[in-house]
């Protein structure tokens, strides 16, 4: 069985995949679909959806249109959500690696310097972390790689506690194959499905930080994203439900699709475990 | 010829605090609100706006001001001025003394001005800087001696600009560090109780008020809520019983406005006469050729952000003066939205798209969407922005270590440009540290000159002429960008009374208020 064909077993991985693909569809055709900044005031505020034509889904609080702010934001949602990502694949697998694969003292301090982080709550930390950097997209992005890149460097270290022992690992020790050669080219490339499965999950999670964050006032001032655009609409809810609620169920399909995405790449990677369930 | 004021001030004050058929009843503590949190609460030494909304009821002045700016007597009793209009003399009470009991003397007003508003209050320093010298005449009189007549000077006595402050405490201390700015010590009605940071800031009854039944309330709570739509709840379900200026986002205005027993008033800022300004760095970057700072007038939709930010409340100003200051020139050239022309100036200046750092007022909503705003109308003709967020404490310090290109603000007009205006632009006021005062570093030596004559210059109508030429330089100039007179309205319930009885009504007024209840 191929690997899209046991993917595609899991109707809600092929679901989300849909949507995910959708959405950026939508970041990918923003600049050609609305060229003007989303920032543009460009019709009378407070316009209910549907009501003139061009407006699909109404303008804001000072006339900016929705459905462009939509768009432009779902290109930076996922942007900050890829890159953070990433970011935190950099510090948490090669810490991981290192530790699980020697174990003893190494592993000792680096899984005391990864529980100082993990005993911080995320986003408590990661609150901090851009108030002192100062609100931008940089410093968004590191605030969450640093806050969500312990729990790789865990998994990632239980892989290589498993796979070092194994007949391969020890018959490379043999042909006589230096230890960085041995973890990233025996051991790493048979962590990578677990890897990925975490990762796909961290976009998720990337997203809804970065989303908090804007709430709360801390996003980047000069990039719309839907965190921001839930933050800004929240003192006019009563006025102007159509303001928060098409960024929060942007927020809601997105963070579902890459979850149902997620699970099924799992199925996909681990055939036995996925039999072993259904 | 020496004038005794006091009657007159007298008569004029009592048609200022509204009449009522109702006798004013004791009792009862009011619930309000205070936006944003203040960064402290010792009136002199930090100039924000919600501080002197909250001190205001600890510490005084000598005068309070009518709605109509005529000075009404506070802790002096009544003053004279010399013949040749250089010597005030001032009569202070003599049952006054200070929340910690001590008396206040003639002793305390002139280290306040002598001293601790010579050293820490850009305000002030307009008025300081034409006083020669201040005695103590005796323990209840208090000399002040100009170098020449200056006009606006009996209606610079406000708690605010001149705060009483006092001098057992703080005499040969550090001022910034003094143990007694965490409990000010006032003279006010009310009396300092407990801070409890991001929550709460109470206020009590000040029993031993030297006014004979003043004030009416046990006390005040200011309420600490960060976020604006808590904050209308807070008044809906009856937590809160007066709404002060920019406690509510604009939009809410008109819904709560037309609840059950709401009233509206826009009194009690006569004084300030609240002006919007955009502070433009006159020293490095695009921001210091003057083409550029015109083209960002010219690229602004100041109507815009009035009627959609403001809902129409306040008035979009032709230049440095607004409408209802004192000698504004009606005949300059108004710089109308008109992206076009900014193009144009920024095309001749030769812009190379060098970016503008941008800092908001970090007092809310309103404030945070105008700056997209801005930002929004710069961009589209050209201009690079970035927006940086700060907090009200980053914001005063890098206004005050001049670190910005572009910075909204709102400065106060204390009635007489001698007093509101001139400091933003005179260059003999730039100092670093302070976000109050020349903080765009515009230096014009025809403008200084104007400014200073223009502020001893008599009568008026040779003021006047000094003031439109000065208006002339600045309007081509464009030191900082003219945003909005700001229209402040306070919401509260119909059965508070007597809340707003003068012309800085909505920081001096709880004295006087009231529950009908």
């Amino acid at each position: 069985m191929s690997f899209f064909a046991r993917f595609a077993q899991n109707r809600g991985a092929l679901f989300g995949l849909i949507i995910l693909l959708g959405i950026i569809v939508m970041a990918i055709l923003a600049p050609l679909v609305f060229p003007e900044s989303p920032w543009r005031m460009v019709q009378r505020p407070f316009l209910p959806p549907m009501e003139v034509d061009g407006f699909l889904l109404g303008t804001d609080t000072m006339g900016r249109n929705v459905a462009a702010g939509l768009m432009h934001g779902a290109w930076v949602s996922l942007m900050i959500g890829l890159v953070s990502t990433l970011v935190a694949l950099m510090i948490g697998v090669p810490l991981g690696a290192v530790a699980g694969y020697y174990g003893g003292l190494i592993d000792d301090g680096l899984m005391r310097f990864t529980e100082f982080f993990q005993t911080i709550p995320n986003f408590a930390l990661a609150i901090v972390l851009v108030a002192i950097m100062q609100p931008s997209i940089t410093s968004i992005v590191l605030a969450i790689a640093i806050v969500s890149w312990p729990p790789v460097a865990r998994l990632v270290r239980a892989e290589f506690m498993s796979l070092r022992n194994r007949e391969y690992v020890e018959a490379a020790r043999l042909v006589g194959q230096s230890n960085a050669t041995i973890i990233v080219r025996q051991i790493l490339p048979n962590t990578l499905s677990p890897i990925i499965v975490l990762a796909s999950l961290m976009v998720a999670t990337a997203i809804l930080l970065e989303s908090a964050l804007s709430f709360v006032g801390l996003g980047d001032p000069n990039v719309m994203s839907w965190g921001y655009m839930i933050g800004a609409a929240r003192t006019v809810i009563r006025q102007a439900w159509w303001l928060s609620f098409f960024p929060g169920v942007a927020i809601l399909l997105t963070v579902l699709a890459l979850n149902l995405v997620g699970e099924g790449l799992d199925d996909a990677l681990n055939p036995k475990l996925a039999r072993e369930r259904s | 010829m020496k004038t005794p004021l006091a009657l007159a001030i007298a008569a004029a004050a009592l048609t200022v605090s509204a009449v009522h058929a109702d006798e004013p009843r004791h009792g009862g503590t009011i619930n309000t609100i205070i936006q944003p949190e203040p960064p402290g609460l010792v009136l002199g030494m930090i100039q924000n706006a919600p501080t002197r909304t909250v001190a205001g009821n600890i510490y005084e002045g000598l005068l309070r001001y009518t709605t109509d700016l005529e000075p009404m007597p506070q802790l002096a009793t009544d003053w004279e001025v010399s013949e040749d209009g250089r010597t005030w003399t001032f009569h202070l009470r003599d049952d006054v003394t200070w929340h910690d009991g001590e008396p206040f003397t003639a002793d305390d007003v002139v280290f306040s001005a002598d001293v601790f508003h010579r050293e820490l209050n850009p305000s002030a320093r307009a008025v300081l800087q034409h006083i020669d010298s201040i005695e103590a005449i005796d323990d209840y009189t208090v000399e002040f001696t100009l170098d020449e007549p200056f006009g606006p000077f009996l209606i610079s006595f406000e708690a605010g600009t001149f705060t009483m402050i006092p001098k057992h405490l703080y005499e040969g201390t550090d001022f910034r560090d003094n143990e007694h700015n965490n409990h000010p010590i006032g003279t006010g009605p009310f009396k300092f109780e407990n801070w409890d940071r991001g929550t709460v800031i109470q206020l009590v009854r000040n029993d031993d008020y030297y006014e004979d039944d003043l004030p009416y309330l046990d006390g005040i709570n200011w309420h600490i809520i960060p976020d604006g739509a808590s904050r209308a709840v807070a008044y809906e379900n009856g937590t809160v019983d007066v709404l002060p200026y920019g406690t509510v986002e604009n939009f809410d205005i008109p819904r709560l406005s037309e609840l059950d027993n709401t009233c509206m008033t826009e009194a009690g800022h006569e004084y300030f006469s609240p002006f919007a300004m955009l502070w433009m760095n006159n020293r490095e970057g695009p921001t210091a050729d003057k083409r550029f700072r015109q083209a960002v007038m010219y690229a602004m939709d100041r109507e815009f952000a009035r009627d959609v930010l403001w809902n129409g409340l306040g008035n979009v100003p032709l230049g440095a003066f607004g409408s209802n200051a004192r000698f504004q020139n009606p005949d300059l050239d108004p710089y109308d939205h008109d992206p076009e022309r900014a193009r144009e100036l920024l095309d001749e200046m030769g812009y190379d798209g060098e970016e503008v750092r941008l800092l908001p007022l970090p007092y809310g909503e309103t404030w945070t969407r105008w700056a997209e705003a801005v930002q929004q109308n710069l961009r589209e003709v050209g201009i690079e922005v970035r927006t940086e967020a700060t907090d009200v404490g980053g914001w005063n310090q890098r206004l005050g270590d001049w670190d910005y290109d572009l910075a909204f603000t709102y400065l106060f007009q204390y009635g007489d440009p001698a007093l509101g205006i001139s400091r933003t632009y005179l260059s003999t006021n730039i100092e670093r540290g302070s976000p109050w005062n020349n903080v765009e570093g515009y230096e014009n030596e025809r403008v200084d000159e104007l400014f200073n004559e223009a502020a001893t210059a008599f009568p008026d109508e040779e003021r006047e002429a000094l003031y439109h030429e000065v208006q002339e330089i600045l309007q081509e100039d464009v030191p900082v960008g003219w945003l909005l007179e700001l229209g402040f309205p306070t919401l509260y319930r119909c059965d508070v009374q007597d809340l707003v009885t003068s012309g800085v009504g909505v920081n001096d007024g709880f004295k006087d208020t009231w529950l009908d209840r």
